[in-house]
């Protein structure tokens, strides 16, 4: 159920993001989601496109470091609480969310959160969302936002 | 059947034959430059030493050193020892500040100098049916010169590609099957950068050995560019003013490089007296030419830093071996009191992982020195989660730490974005401006 998701390092200097998304917008890529975490020194920049295979190639082109990880998306109760809810689920069950962001379809008015699990619980975390009703989405899902 | 050696008979002799000839030479070559060279004979007598005074090589210390303002005074031909119309050859150093320093060759010191980079390529193996690739420069430098003269000399096939355009140079090593390589190290990262970047699997080249020098690298470079050029990486040592390319040069052991000794006479001092330090102590280098006509020099600082051993070595040969050069006086930073070489940093990156593209960047912030490695980011390290990011820049700053007890920033930057070199590298920027 997990969908992919683009990670490019982005070096803290004016035009770097500039270069990365004109390089995408060149080769037709469409954003559904980003996030930018930072540090002193770098950033990594967090993608969710609809061809990951064509942007990761399209990227390594021109010389961006990148990797594909597998994350996971839910959608989020349109109520107070309802963020909290979900990462409660995880808590309980000793999960690790190493990041999360949020991002919403134009076209179904729903929010996503993206939730960035170690590999090994995916799994476990999986199986909790289906047990409480929470709402996965996949690729598909994906390619008609 | 393959020659293991270009001059069996010097480069095996005995430790009491290579003394009788390196007396010989010296007491020849200093008598010469009293009579043919002012500035010689100028020092000498302000020294108290007469030709006289040296009798064998024992003698060496009595003699005054000569350093490269010396040869930036003398500028353009003051020091050479025979007239012009005997000088059939021209160089200069790359003298990045100041006049360059011009050296003169004869037609015996052209023969010499490729002749000892003939014994650096039967030594790297090669032979008559080598085609041998030279990415040195071809100019007023003296980079590809000795090694295009050594390969003629064996009956090697010489392939002057010079240095540059390197996307031809990979062209050139499929095309015309290059088999040995010589360049600088940091030209040779590149051109394999290049070749991976072809899609080209290295393997299948028929290139199988480098000859690499001109400016020090470390152990680490040297398996690097073997892994990635699937070649055996030779070592070559020399300078313009001494000769060039060809003063030294490792074997098949790679353990030290065998120094020309019926050419050149090699002392090792400690930097701050200037006495002769031991076997395997490190300390400036300091040459003499010995069977040079038109520009030998005398007890000649190079300001490179290494060490020597007498020990003898599997390969058979007795001349004497040189460490690599572990660094230069000039390169050397201080930073807060620490002396620091680039070599260091290099293979702390090397054993880490990181590929050898590195600048260090120096600058002086309230008072303090600051020291900044920027390093590439590789696909491998990478990860979308920040902690591991900061974590290898922590582990990297660490282990400089623990190397030369000073901290250094780690700022891992994007690929392909620390500039590649043609020729020597260029890895520091010291930013201090410094007030004595
Ligand atoms: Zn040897």
């Amino acid at each position: 159920m997990a969908i992919q998701q683009l990670s490019i390092f982005v070096e803290n200097k004016s035009g770097a993001l500039a270069d990365i998304t004109g390089i995408l917008a060149d080769n037709s890529i469409d954003l559904r989601a980003l996030s930018i975490a930072e540090t002193q020194d770098f950033g990594i920049l967090r993608l969710i496109v609809n061809d990951t295979n064509k942007a990761a190639k399209a990227l390594r082109d021109k010389n961006c470091v990148v990797n594909i990880t597998e994350i996971c998306a839910v959608a989020v109760p349109d109520a107070p609480g309802g963020l909290a809810s979900v990462l409660r689920i995880l808590a309980d069950a000793d999960i690790v969310v190493e990041y999360t962001y949020a991002f919403i379809s134009n076209s179904k008015k729903d929010a996503y959160v993206v939730l960035r699990i170690n590999d090994h619980d995916l799994v476990t975390a999986e199986k909790l969302f289906a047990e409480k009703g929470i709402r996965e989405i996949n690729e598909q899902d994906i390619q008609s936002l | 059947m393959k020659k293991q050696y270009w001059q069996e008979e010097i480069e095996t002799a005995s430790r009491e034959e290579l003394s009788k000839i390196q007396s010989e030479r010296l007491v020849a070559t200093v008598k010469r430059v009293y009579e043919k060279v002012p500035m010689y004979r100028e020092r000498m007598d302000a020294a108290g030493v007469k030709p006289e005074d040296i009798q064998s090589i024992a003698d060496i210390t009595k003699l005054p050193f000569t350093t490269k303002q010396d040869l930036r005074d003398t500028y353009p031909y003051g020091m050479f020892a025979v007239p012009m119309d005997q000088v059939v050859e021209l160089h200069a150093s790359s003298g990045t500040t100041g006049k360059q320093v011009v050296v003169g060759y004869t037609e015996k010191d052209v023969h010499s100098w490729g002749e000892i980079c003939a014994r650096a390529l039967v030594a790297a193996g090669a032979d008559e049916t080598d085609f041998v690739h030279v990415s040195y420069g071809y100019g007023l430098f003296t980079g590809g010169f000795g090694l295009h003269y050594g390969a003629q000399q064996i009956g090697a096939t010489a392939i002057p590609v010079s240095s540059g355009q390197t996307k031809r140079q990979v062209t050139i090593l499929e095309d015309f099957g290059s088999t040995v390589l010589c360049c600088t190290p940091s030209y040779a990262m590149t051109i394999a950068e290049s070749v991976e970047a072809a899609g080209i699997d290295a393997s299948k080249l028929p290139l199988r050995a480098g000859i690499f020098g001109a400016e020090p690298w470390t152990e680490e470079m040297r398996k690097h560019i073997e892994d990635k050029l699937k070649i055996k990486a030779y070592d070559i040592y020399g300078l313009t003013e001494v000769m060039g390319p060809g003063v030294s040069f490792t074997c098949e052991h790679q353990c030290g490089m065998h120094v020309n000794e019926d050419h050149f006479i090699i002392e090792v001092l400690n930097p701050d007296t200037f006495e002769p330090v031991e076997d395997g102590m490190i300390g400036e280098i300091v040459f003499t030419c010995i069977n040079k006509e038109a520009f030998p020099v005398i007890r000649y600082r190079t300001k490179d830093l290494g060490y020597v051993t007498h020990e003898k070595c599997k390969c058979g040969r007795t001349f004497v071996r040189m460490s690599k050069i572990l660094g230069r006086t000039d390169d050397m930073l201080i930073i807060r009191g620490v002396n620091v070489f680039p070599s260091q940093i290099e293979t702390v990156l090397l054993e880490q992982g990181y590929a050898p593209n590195y600048m260090l960047i120096v600058d002086r912030v309230n008072n303090s020195d600051t020291l900044e490695v920027q390093v590439e980011v590789s696909p491998e390290m990478f990860s979308d989660v920040t902690s591991v990011l900061t974590s290898h820049e922590k582990k990297l700053q660490t282990a400089i730490r623990e190397l030369l007890g000073i901290h250094a920033n780690v700022k891992l930057v994007a690929p392909n974005t620390i500039p590649r070199f043609e020729g020597k590298a260029k890895r520091v920027i010291d930013n201090r401006q410094l007030h004595d």
